[in-house]
């Protein structure tokens, strides 16, 4: 027996696919919305394309991010590279702190237009969540634990591929997730400077007085928000239900 | 046998262990105690190098165990610590098999030595392998932590009070079952507690630590009978004395010709324990029987009573 959650969930699921791949059927619930004439529906272009580029933007953004995050977090937990910790923190604080507008307008001109200034942004808005929480993750295990794997004999590589980062991957996953949200919403800002997101929807919405087309862009990157946030930390917990019992 | 010479270990101006020589018979038990700060855990972490000693050596089967990579070394000794320290991502099978997995042993003998320790700790192989640590009582945690410490038939083991965790009859339990262990394998431990009642059961030799220093090393008798400083006797407990001398002999030692009434003791049972069946049943003397039920003759309280005494 499913919970009320996860139906909830569920229903949210089938209704965006429906609406990316059907959007016809939604015209009559929009009409209301718009001056008469006007489309209903986002014309320029197909909404479940638009959304695939929109994934991929953060997904790649928060995947490069992760990586740097990750290799900065393990680099800064070992004993030879503690003195470095400092430095990696304000380096990662900086790229929190940079609006990501302000990153477009500065990549713009360095890279054109395009998706590469919202990736750049995206990426460097993500740094932060993953970074603070893999160190976090890596410098608060069980003491008796990394005795017990420092005594059975591995080696600082094994225990840190099998031992450390298993242990601290529902805390690093948090941080993901985080990044993850910010990113989704953050990246239809990237569609100022011509990048393919569903900020393309909103944009034209406002451009054109179209509330509907606002809607449906805002709404759709809310759904896949709180889709992706509940996948992620459904995982977090499965990860952490046998780790921290 | 395992030469502690002349070890010294400095954390900046404290000196944590100070000039410790000390020898560990081969397949004896020797328990280290002393009071929290004496330097008993820096001294054992010092034999398998999670700590390095600032001067002095210390030799493992004549051999400095700087010899060997500390990960090489690490793998051949067992380390059973408080708190178990389990792997609480991997089942209780892979816990064991974390040192045969390291040294590369072929899976089948990886499966049957941890089936092999599962059923001398009383845990079912097939129940028990397959869950994860926190799925345990604290007792049978600590089992497989211990178990693990085994697994690569190591001849050393170190313990860092391992049962500390315990309530008194889960601990009083795996005490003896590390006796039993002890005895199956010939394994070489040394043991570090702050717990006098358990250096006196488990122990062939105890050396007392105080202030990083081993300030007498010898067997339980000698240390109840000429305690070297007033610290010893301090923490022996001066009014434990004569019962923990009883603890250490069997009723069989205590024998004397003749018979009397009542239930027979087992002649295996210490004397403590025999006297204290004494005084409860009320009686002067108890019929002694050995381990086939032959009565071989009685303890009497008198008897006892000489025995506690001081030795002269």
């Amino acid at each position: 027996m499913a919970s009320l959650p996860t139906l909830l969930r569920l229903a949210v699921f089938l209704l965006l696919l429906a609406f990316l791949l059907q959007p016809g059927w939604f015209e009559p619930l929009l009409k209301p919305l718009v001056q008469e004439n006007a489309p209903a529906v986002y014309n320029r272009g197909s909404l479940f394309w638009l959304t695939l580029l929109h994934l991929r933007t953060v997904f790649v953004a928060t995947f490069a991010a992760t990586v740097i995050a990750v290799s900065l977090a393990v680099l800064v937990t070992r004993e030879a590279g503690a003195e470095f910790l400092p430095l990696s923190r304000s380096l990662v604080n900086i790229g929190q702190t940079f609006p990501p507008v302000a990153v477009l307008a500065l990549a713009v001109p360095i890279f054109g237009f395009g998706e590469k200034p919202t990736l750049i942004a995206l990426f460097l808005y993500g740094l932060l969540p993953i970074f603070e929480n893999a160190v976090t993750g890596l410098t608060t295990l069980p003491p008796a634990v990394t005795e017990a794997a420092r005594g059975a004999g591995m080696t600082e590589r094994q225990r840190l591929m099998q031992i450390e980062l298993p242990l601290a991957m529902p805390v690093i996953l948090t941080g993901i997730r985080l990044s993850v949200v910010i990113g989704l919403a953050t990246a239809t800002i990237g569609s100022t400077v011509a990048a393919k997101t569903l900020g393309e929807v909103i944009i034209a919405g406002l451009q054109s007085n179209n509330l509907a087309f606002v809607l449906q862009g805002g709404l759709i990157v809310a759904a896949l928000a709180v889709l992706i946030h509940d996948a992620l930390q459904a995982l977090e917990r499965a990860l952490a239900g046998r780790t921290n019992a | 046998m395992i030469e502690f010479d002349r070890v010294t270990k400095r954390y900046d101006e404290t000196e944590v262990v100070s000039d410790v020589s000390l020898a560990v018979m081969p397949h004896t038990i020797t328990v280290i105690v002393g009071t929290s700060g004496s330097g008993k855990t820096t001294l054992i972490r010092m034999v398998n190098r999670l700590v390095e000693p600032t001067s002095g050596m210390i030799r493992i089967d004549g051999e400095d165990n700087r010899l060997v990579p500390e990960f090489e070394l690490r793998r051949r000794i067992g380390y059973a610590i408080q708190g178990h320290g389990l792997f609480p991502h991997r089942t209780v099978a892979q816990n064991i098999a974390t040192v045969p997995t390291l040294l590369g042993w072929e899976r089948g003998r990886i499966k049957a030595k941890v089936e092999e320790l599962l059923t001398l700790f009383q845990l079912d192989p097939d129940f028990f392998g397959p869950r994860y640590p926190h799925e345990l009582s604290g007792g049978q945690q600590q089992r497989v932590g211990v178990a693990r410490a085994l697994a690569a038939e190591p001849n050393l083991l170190l313990m860092d009070e391992p049962f500390g965790a315990l309530d008194p009859i889960i601990r009083a339990k795996a005490q003896d079952d590390l006796l039993a262990i002890q005895k199956h394998f010939g394994t070489t431990i040394i043991l570090v507690t702050h717990d006098m009642e358990e250096a006196f059961h488990l122990a062939d030799r105890i050396a007392v630590m105080d202030k990083g220093e081993v300030v007498q090393h010898g067997t339980p008798a000698e240390m109840l009978v000429r305690p070297a400083t007033p610290f010893v006797e301090e923490l022996i407990g001066a009014t434990e004395r004569p019962f923990r001398l009883l603890a250490i002999e069997t009723a069989g030692d205590a024998v004397e010709p003749g018979t009397a009434e009542g239930t027979p003791i087992p002649e295996a049972l210490s004397q403590r324990e025999a006297l204290s069946e004494l005084l409860w049943s009320g009686r002067s003397a108890l019929p002694v029987a050995a381990a086939n039920g032959a009565i071989v003759g009685k303890v009497s309280l008198d008897g006892l009573v000489k025995r506690a005494a001081r030795p002269r």
